[in-house]
């Protein structure tokens, strides 16, 4: 059992650290917010150029080969200081949907250019129907003669109004298949919804959109059922690593101003209601970063049921205790913290968004109940 | 980053739950299934079974007669021993007195006292708090006045857990009232058979003798029982802290209660269905699972920076804090699940099932839990301040 990092993903974890100190301070995303603009196709083609978004790839598609924790190390410094840049969507979920379910061809036309910097992706399996459910998909799609036909609406996609493309799940007469779709191919429409934490996402309009069959990722039916709940547990992993870096900073920010704010005559901090409080925050955190740590390491894991356990425990704890500390730290701030021109709100906001993505807690708890030896576990 | 253990340890996993199933006797076998109460008689014949095996001091060095076990072969066995229900000894001779005897003593208090502590031949006690010196533990006045080569002492400690049992009681006692609080504090090590002692037991909520008052009127001393330096007490008395905080985690325990908690939840049944098959009733299971899943995994990170031989990180802090709060949330979960069968109170057997009957009564006396060994609020206070960083004045 080991718990520490190797040199290498030290190495990443400062490398990050150092990238959002000087290059994506919560300045930036503010900018970014005001000017409407999202995130930025430089500093995109720069994390290419890093090597970052190729971390979780194997090498023979053009990855560095890591595992999931070296995507945690990232993710969780990403969060400190909310860098807007679609990792989650991009890499995360398409990216390993179209790394474990594409071929080779598929590889080499839509992941290395992503992998590159040049291309974004996005997910899109959300409906207003399946929540997170991974095998229910209204979504539909016919075949003739070579060509698929897909119809239907995706909801909140993430990064879905910017993406070069879009891996979608459809229903086919053989069962769930996914499929590689141009974001502005025809038939298909994309609605920008303004989001809580201002980063944004789609509705997703499919109407006819035509895709050739050699953009099918694998087979239709259980085996893809399966690619997308994987898919959506690292989704889960990585909303967890996000969310404790945005926690990391909300303890931060409110142990600074315990220190700084004066009442009374002397500093809050000194109170003992607030002391307490804070301490429950940081015990929150520090359990979540111990969940956070499982998820990373058990993501990857083939025991599918290991697996389940694992990342719905620590998805619940990120509701929970994400929730937690993110409402305290605007109650210990004060009246600056209902202001937006306090940054506290921004991660507060952020923790949200994290919480509802591929499952809040009561989604997870009942997945948790439903692994077939909950009844006897320990 | 890693979460298997390796094949050595693993070795020694099976060792312990194979050698559990074959030492533990039929009768302390068939308490543990049920979650009776041990008797002392019952925690001192595991206390020898486990002295014959060699693993009664997982922790000690083997120049004191322990295994010299790594942080990880102690947590397995810790681990195992508390899943399995077993006893659990008593921590005051075994992971209070005995470390702070090995890390402030002399070679003659050593070799006097450690071999008897492992052997079970002598029980100890702690004799800190006082009627008023509870938290504020450094205001404590049962004082010690110097008479040559020994100290009378005189005054009175409380919720001096199982005095009544023990053979030693280690003190801390007044013996400079002139100076700083902390600074005139010592650490004794008293025979409860000394003349003008006396173990006053008192009955818990729990309907257990689990407490006593403990009076000392004109005790004598002899000198040579100071731990550490005279008026050094306090030093000593910070260390076995450390100790403490990191022994009442409590994941094996609440571990074997959430097994329990489902043991329950299957055999009961409301409107013809079990309660372990609806929902509201698994929701609740589940969520005190994930939150004993994390306390668990707090619990890997510490063990895993101490089997680098590094100092505890911030996690540890955290662990006591938590580790009771949970281990006090498995009872009352486990009460909720009975229904008005957990208001039964010491009953004959088939009033309740018997593996419920001892729920309600540890519910109560595990109240306790965020109570001793520093309050959670006092652990709250150290971690504000020293974790924190949080003005203090």
């Amino acid at each position: 059992m080991d718990f520490d990092l190797s040199s290498d993903q030290k190495m990443l974890r400062d490398t990050v650290a150092s990238f959002v100190k000087k290059q994506s301070t919560v300045e930036r995303f503010r900018k970014l917010r005001e000017e409407g603009k999202g995130w930025e196709a430089d500093v995109w083609a720069h994390m290419g150029e890093l090597g970052w978004l190729s971390i979780p790839f194997p090498e023979d598609v053009g990855g560095f080969g890591a595992s999931f924790v070296e995507v945690y190390l990232l993710l969780e410094q990403l969060g400190t200081t909310l860098v807007p840049e679609p990792y989650i969507p991009s890499v995360v979920l398409a990216g390993m949907a179209i790394s474990k379910g594409g071929n080779a061809g598929q590889h080499d036309k839509f992941l290395t250019p992503m992998i590159e910097g040049q291309t974004s992706l996005a997910f899109a399996h959300a409906e207003r129907g399946n929540r997170h459910e991974a095998g229910v998909v209204a979504t539909t799609a016919t075949k003739s003669g070579g060509t698929w036909s897909l119809s239907g609406q995706k909801v909140f996609v993430l990064n879905g109004h910017r993406a070069d493309r879009l891996v979608v799940s459809a229903n086919t007469p053989d069962g769930v298949g996914l499929f590689v779709v141009d974001g502005s191919g025809p038939g298909v429409t994309r609605q920008t919804v303004r989001t809580i934490d201002e980063q944004g996402a789609a509705i997703i309009g499919l109407d006819g959109a035509k895709v050739d069959d050699d953009r099918r990722l694998g087979e239709p039916g259980e085996a893809t059922v399966a690619l997308i709940e994987h898919v959506l547990d690292y989704g889960a992993a990585a909303a967890i690593a996000e969310g404790l870096g945005v926690c990391h900073t909300m303890l931060e920010m409110t142990k600074a101003h315990l220190k700084e704010r004066e009442q009374f005559g002397r500093p809050i901090g000194i109170f003992q209601a607030l002391q307490h409080r804070a301490v429950d925050m940081f015990v929150e955190l520090e359990l979540l970063r111990s969940m956070a740590m499982l998820a990373a390491m058990s993501v990857d894991s083939e025991d599918v049921h290991e697996r389940r356990r694992a990342l719905s425990a620590a998805k619940v704890k990120l509701t929970t205790s994400g929730r937690f500390i993110a409402q305290q730290a605007i109650q210990l701030h004060g009246g600056i913290g209902i202001t937006d021109e306090h940054d506290i709100g921004l991660f507060f906001k952020r923790q949200l968004v994290l919480d509802k993505l591929f499952g809040d807690d009561v989604h997870h708890v009942q997945r948790f109940t439903d692994l077939p030896d909950f009844a006897e576990r320990t | 980053m890693d979460l298997s253990f390796s094949a050595e340890h693993e070795a020694f996993r099976k060792e312990v739950r194979g050698w559990i199933a074959e030492a533990l006797p039929p009768d302390l076998r068939q308490k543990a299934e049920l979650d009776s109460q041990f008797s002392h008689d019952d925690t001192m014949t595991w206390h020898k079974l486990l002295h014959a095996q060699g693993w009664v001091a997982p922790g000690w060095p083997e120049k004191f007669g322990g295994p010299g076990f790594d942080a990880t072969k102690r947590f397995i066995l810790t681990e195992e021993l508390e899943l399995a229900g077993t006893p659990t000894l008593s921590p005051f001779g075994l992971s209070m007195v005995g470390p702070a005897i090995m890390q402030f003593g002399t070679p003659e208090q050593q070799e006097r006292f450690l071999p008897k502590i492992l052997s079970g031949e002598e029980v100890w006690c702690q004799g800190y708090s006082e009627p008023d010196a509870g938290s504020d533990l450094a205001s404590l006045r049962c004082k010690a006045e110097d008479d040559g080569d020994h100290f009378v002492v005189n005054g009175q400690k409380t919720w001096t857990t199982y005095a009544q049992y023990a053979d030693w009681i280690f003190c801390l006692v007044r013996t400079d009232a002139n100076v700083k609080k902390q600074a005139g504090i010592s650490f004794l090590l008293i025979d409860m058979k000394t003349e003008g002692v006396e173990a006053v037991p008192m009955l818990t909520i729990g309907n257990q003798p689990a407490f006593a008052d403990t009076f000392f009127e004109n005790a004598r001393v002899p000198k040579a029982n100071v731990v550490g330096q005279i008026n050094a007490g306090w030093t000593v008395a910070k260390a076995l802290l450390g100790h403490e905080r990191t022994l009442l985690a409590f994941v094996g325990s609440s571990r074997r209660n959430l097994r329990r908690i489902k043991r329950i939840a299957a055999e009961t049944s409301v409107g013809g269905q079990r309660l372990l098959d609806q929902p509201a009733w698994r929701g609740r299971i589940a969520r005190l699972e994930i939150e004993l899943e994390a306390l668990r995994m707090a619990n890997y990170r510490t063990l895993a920076r101490a089997q680098l031989g590094k100092a505890p990180g911030p996690e540890s802090s955290i662990l006591k804090l938590r580790g009771t709060e949970i281990y006090q949330q498995t009872y009352e979960l486990a009460m909720d699940l009975m229904g008005h069968d957990a208001l039964s109170w010491f009953n004959e057997p088939g009033v309740i099932p018997d593996h419920e009957q001892w729920v309600g009564p540890q519910y109560c006396y595990q109240r306790a839990a965020t109570i001793y060994g520093g309050s959670n609020e006092i652990q709250k206070n150290i971690i504000a301040k020293w974790i924190l960083g949080l003005p203090s004045k």
